[in-house]
């Protein structure tokens, strides 16, 4: 593990307008790290991570991956470098099949003369691949996105995201609508992209799941970084009492 | 039934069989003579080179519900450049087709600038079209509603022969109407479009969730346009093959044909709510479309009893898409 951060937020704040969403947020991720994000309602959450996807440029403090400043434009740019979102919608179209899914907007080409065909052929065996690394076995690669579960769907919106280039990952409350074996399979999924070297931010309300994965916690509170410890550091009280916006106990 | 939403065509094909054993024991033995299927195949084929526009413009989560009246006024542009200008036929062609993306094009910007729905955009679009297909006719001609002296206008031109007449009659007795290679063609198109190209994802996906396409980095709005474009090319194309087969116009060209051309469509499997359908099956439901139609005059049954075939068809393949739907996207009812 290097010492330099995949990315890094330096004392980042946002406003809008009059209201401050976030006063000053630091935080860093490494290679091969899970950081989870916790936090309750209107702490700070989405504002931080649609800052360090592009989304929002931040009205003070500074970003860097790998130790360089950066500044997004856009959540394109925030790709470019390698910072791919996984947001709760997940940009999935649940009529169409997987292999169609997976390769939405980046289709490949195979050329036959002047045709470009969508390579089906490709995107089938990409998809059943990228998708076994997952420890997910897709029955069939057409089959529509509808059909699976949800756990099912976030890894492989998780895969797609690794396969395009990604290393940092951020998930956006991946197991928040899911039941204890869908996340499960999630949990399992960031695991595995963890084991591949890749730094995955993951947004949570459920201190048991960040736990599960862990191995930094920062927790916001009213915009600003009320905590941020390691895994040998916490446990499982000590962060239930830092999420319901309590203090730390008296021996901190 | 994961082979059903995978195959959203299978609906059309079985009832393409149905209707045929339908026919094969009620109509007369000549329907299904070489002549007798040429005279199926002709109104099918109108119908399905609308409704292969129709049909991907549904795919792709938007209605064109002028595309009858675009038959009506393309019509009446390029039966008034032959008559009225004198112009020759390919400039007539190209004359037609320049409107028809203009059309296209003018229906899809006010749909994606206003996001407004396309059903209510285009039915206004088809009440402004009739209308000004029949202004246009009584100006063209001076008051009638029906343009004639097209082929004399037309006289010998090489382009005659893409657009009018039958072909390989050499080959054998009647020849097959040009309208119907120009359906199978159009048809091939648009099936190897919706499947096999990268344009064809991009349909599916701006039909099944625009929000989640655009995310994707689809470009929702032009492939939208494109299609508008395409479904009036469509309108254009069938307005020069039937102006030149009865050698004139008239206002009530392409009456209805958006709703039917939108049926063919449903029994071929495409969704109304979008993202989902099949080409090849739009063809297969405008066939059904042009046996039902033709078919009863072969038989004792009394011609008027088409509508209630009609729609009879059109609710059981609604209701079989929405199952075929629920299956697709895991949706428990």
């Amino acid at each position: 593990m290097s010492n330099i951060p995949l990315l890094e937020a330096r004392d980042v704040a946002r406003n809008f307008g009059s209201v401050v969403s976030l006063s000053g947020v630091s935080l860093k991720l490494f290679s091969g790290e899970v950081h989870c994000l916790l936090g309750d309602n209107g702490a700070g959450k989405s504002t931080l991570i649609k800052i360090l996807s592009g989304v929002h440029r931040p009205s003070r403090g500074e970003l860097l991956v790998d130790g360089e400043p950066v500044s997004f434009a856009s959540p394109r740019d925030a790709l470019d470098r390698g910072i791919a979102t996984v947001f709760q919608d997940l940009a999935m179209i649940p009529l169409m099949s997987v292999m169609r899914n997976f390769f939405l907007g980046r289709e490949p080409i195979r050329r036959l003369g002047p045709v470009s065909l969508f390579d089906s052929k490709y995107a089938e065996r990409v998809t059943r691949d990228e998708m076994e690394k997952m420890g997910i076995r897709i029955r069939d690669p057409h089959q529509a996105v509808g059909t699976l579960s949800g756990g099912e769907r976030q890894c492989i919106a998780i895969a797609r995201a690794v396969h395009f280039g990604a290393r940092v990952l951020i998930l956006d409350e991946p197991t928040s609508a899911l039941g204890v074996t869908q996340t499960e399979l999630v949990l399992k999924c960031i695991k595995e992209v963890r084991s591949r070297g890749l730094g995955v931010i993951f947004i949570t309300h459920n201190v048991r799941h960040a736990l599960a994965v862990g191995d930094r916690f920062t927790v916001l509170d009213r915009g600003r970084t009320l905590e941020c410890r390691t895994r040998d550091d916490i446990g499982l009280d000590e962060l239930q009492d830092l999420m319901s916006g309590g203090r730390l106990p008296a021996t901190a | 039934m994961l082979q059903l939403a995978r195959r959203p065509e299978l609906g059309a094909i079985g009832g393409l069989f149905v209707v045929t054993i339908f026919f094969a024991a009620t109509a007369d033995a000549s329907m299904f003579t070489a002549a007798g299927v040429m005279n199926v195949l002709s109104p099918a084929a109108q119908l399905g080179i609308l409704a292969v526009g129709a049909g991907l413009l549904m795919v792709a989560g938007e209605f064109d519900l002028s595309i009858g009246s675009m038959v009506a006024f393309a019509g009446l542009v390029f039966a008034a450049t032959l008559v009225v200008w004198g112009a020759p036929l390919p400039i007539a062609i190209l004359l037609t087709f320049a409107f028809a993306i203009s059309a296209g094009m003018l229906n899809a910007q006010i749909v994606l600038k206003t996001g407004l729905p396309s059903f209510i955009v285009t039915l206004a679009s088809l009440f402004i079209l009739r209308g000004l297909t029949l202004v246009g006719l009584k100006w063209a001609t001076e008051g009638s509603t029906q343009l004639r002296g097209v082929r004399e206008a037309v006289g010998d031109s090489w382009m005659l022969e893409l657009f009018s007449g039958d072909a390989f009659a050499g080959l054998f007795a009647p020849g097959i109407p040009v309208e119907v290679l120009w359906f199978v063609a159009v048809a091939a198109l648009g099936a190897f479009v919706l499947a096999r190209t990268r344009f064809g994802n991009w349909t599916l996906a701006a039909g099944g969730d625009a929000n989640a396409a655009r995310n994707s980095g689809v470009p929702v709005a032009d492939v939208k346009a494109i299609l508008f474009v395409a479904t009036a090319c469509c309108a254009a194309l069938v307005a020069i093959l039937t102006v030149l087969d009865a050698g004139s116009t008239d206002a009530r060209r392409g009456f209805q044909k958006e709703f039917e051309a939108i049926i063919a469509a449903v029994i071929g499997g495409c969704l109304l709510t979008g993202g989902f359908g099949s080409i090849v099956g739009a063809f297969f439901g405008s066939i059904i479309f042009g046996m039902v139609v033709i078919g009863l005059t072969y038989t004792d049954i009394d011609q008027d009893w088409y509508q209630v075939f009609l729609g009879g068809m059109l609710m059981m393949a609604v209701l079989f898409n929405n199952y075929v739907r629920k299956q697709a996207t895991g949706e428990r009812s």
